[in-house]
């Protein structure tokens, strides 16, 4: 395990394969749930956690799980790892875990969880695999506040709404002039697809214009699987 | 069956959509002359973010700017959104909704020729969606006080009491949904001010002048009879035969098909020749599907009016739709269920 390979690790979880904006997955409460940006944040802290123990924990065990039986014996570890979570969030965290409802104990079924340990944690070092389950989390952490923060202030003209249901004490920003209308569609579902649309097409951008920075020349070369 | 020798009209995008323009222009002056010249001022705004933001998207997409500017298919959206939005609704409204139609609902998904939305529709309902009591103030007939309208428009501070009234069919169906109601259609209709002879009161002009510049628009063979026939005839079958077996509940055909936009759909959105079907028999499933949705939201749904919702619920089918009306190739066999490649 060398420092390059952790570079690799946290590259693939934040930007390269992102889970919701390069590998679409997890798209369900990715959407349902980016209706502000704490929400968003805090569904994805939660499953940052639930990654990096369920990727930590396959990864010891996965000299002993039989190949045929891993896929329930990986859900059954994750399902442990989201109880633990919907407990905590209930006790500590009350009204945001009313807020969040059922997406809290659907972590289990988040495409996104099962995939790392299948195709990461199973093949790796528990440290590794760990740390790939919070880079994972950690790039869907970012594309959800990002994608909450755009629908709150496009909806409403705030910042952070709900932030005292995390952290006491504390008030939302109101970002945009107090005569501004509010664009209700950006909180209700089509405003979750079309700015998720626009993000992945941003990234998808940015990523071809790094593309030609890097190899001007194979941008004129024809694409090897092109033919 | 076409036979040769055919004759190729020189038809431009830029020279249809300017005919389409000058169809609507009947409709319009009926618009002015009941409800005052605060259309115009819409027409305008819209018209200048339309043709600002096609710009804009044209340049970031490195198409030419002004080939596609001129061709006047944003002014055509820009002017269907400004029509179906209240004339007095305040000028960021309509300039919204504008911006939305032409950076998302066209050029998100690669400009004219390729959005599968009719993007005026998809602005209306979006606005119609996030801001529900802006659009759904509308003048009295009548009211042409330019001034109180500017203010309206522009002002800060909106006084629209002595303005607003609700649209026949909102007005209808608030009053048909009262609990215990005893009110019947025709009572309603004899009663208001909201409503004329046949339609709306003023909205019945409005929709006549739709009417006339969409038969000019066929004469013109802009349009093919396919989709306004249809679209009308289906509306009057589906709302005369609930208005025979529920005079009470139901209004009958004309107060449908000149209420609302109806006679706007069947002749100028529904013919959209992008996100609209394109095969004959298609177009005539596309229209009456249009019109079925129409009379079903109308009645029962939860906006006053459905002909923008059933556009884009139709729209989603075009695909299919086209699929499975190709016509067949002469000469050749027909294949059953067009479903080959």
């Amino acid at each position: 395990m060398n420092l390059q390979d952790l570079r690799d690790i946290a590259r693939n979880g934040v930007w390269k394969q992102n889970s919701a904006l390069a590998q679409l997955l997890g798209l369900c409460p990715t959407l349902a749930v980016s209706t502000n940006l704490v929400n968003g944040a805090s569904l994805g802290f939660a499953t940052i956690f639930v990654m990096a123990m369920a990727s930590f924990t396959v990864a010891m065990l996965r000299n002993f799980i039989p190949y045929e039986i891993r896929i329930p014996v990986f859900i059954l570890i994750i399902a442990a790892l989201v109880t633990v979570v919907d407990l905590v969030m209930n006790a500590y965290f009350h009204s945001l875990y009313l807020v969040l409802g059922i997406f809290i104990p659907l972590i289990v079924v988040n495409c996104i969880v099962l995939a790392r340990v299948e195709a990461f944690a199973a093949k790796n070092a528990p440290l590794a695999s760990a740390f790939d389950g919070v880079m994972m989390g950690a790039g869907l952490v970012w594309v959800l506040a990002v994608l909450g923060g755009l629908r709150e202030l496009l909806g409403t003209g705030t910042l952070f709404t709900g932030i005292d249901m995390v952290i006491p004490g504390t008030a939302p920003i109101t970002v945009l002039p107090e005569g501004y209308p509010g664009f209700l569609v950006a909180v209700l579902p089509p405003g979750a697809f079309i700015l998720l649309g626009c993000m992945i097409a941003a990234r998808n951008w940015l990523d071809a214009r790094a593309t030609a920075r890097a190899h001007p020349q194979r941008h004129a070369a024809p694409h090897p699987a092109a033919g | 069956m076409n036979n040769s020798p055919f004759i190729r009209k020189p038809a431009t995008v830029r020279g249809v959509m300017l005919q389409v323009l000058a169809a609507l222009l009947p409709g319009i002056a009926a618009y002015v002359w009941f409800f005052g010249a605060a259309i115009l001022v819409q027409i305008a705004l819209a018209s200048a973010a339309a043709l600002a933001a096609e710009a804009v998207m044209l340049r970031l997409r490195g198409r030419p700017v002004g080939m596609f500017v001129s061709d006047g298919s944003a002014v055509v959206t820009a002017w269907l959104i400004a029509l179906t939005f209240p004339p007095i609704a305040p000028w960021w409204l309509v300039v919204a909704g504008t911006l939305l139609a032409i950076v998302v609902a066209k050029h998100l998904y690669g400009g004219l020729g390729q959005n599968p939305f009719n993007p005026a529709m998809a602005a209306f309902c979006a606005m119609i969606v996030a801001y529900p009591q802006l659009m759904t103030q509308w003048p009295a007939a009548g009211f042409t006080d330019f001034g109180a309208e500017l203010q309206a428009i522009f002002g800060a501070d909106r006084r629209l009491d002595a303005i607003v009234m609700a649209t026949p069919l909102d007005s209808l169906r608030t009053v048909l949904r009262l609990p215990d109601t005893r009110a019947t259609v025709a009572g309603i209709l004899g009663s208001g001010a909201t409503f004329g002879n046949i339609g709306g009161k003023g909205w019945e002009w409005v929709a006549l002048g739709y009417f006339v510049g969409g038969a000019w628009l066929l004469w013109r063979r802009i349009i093919t009879w396919h989709v306004p026939v249809a679209f009308l005839a289906t509306l009057a079958l589906v709302a005369g035969a609930f208005s025979l077996g529920g005079p009470d509940k139901f209004p009958g055909p004309t107060f449908h098909l000149f209420t609302g936009g109806a006679m706007l759909g069947a002749f100028f959105i529904a013919t959209d020749p992008v996100s609209g079907a394109t095969t004959p028999r298609g177009k005539l499933i596309f229209a009456a599907g249009i019109a079925l949705l129409t009379w079903i939201i109308r009645s029962f749904g939860g906006y006053p009016d459905g002909v923008a919702f059933a556009t884009l619920l139709m729209n989603i089918c075009v695909p299919i739709i086209d699929m499975k009306t190709q016509p067949s190739v002469f000469g050749h066999k027909r294949q059953s269920g067009g479903d080959a490649p």
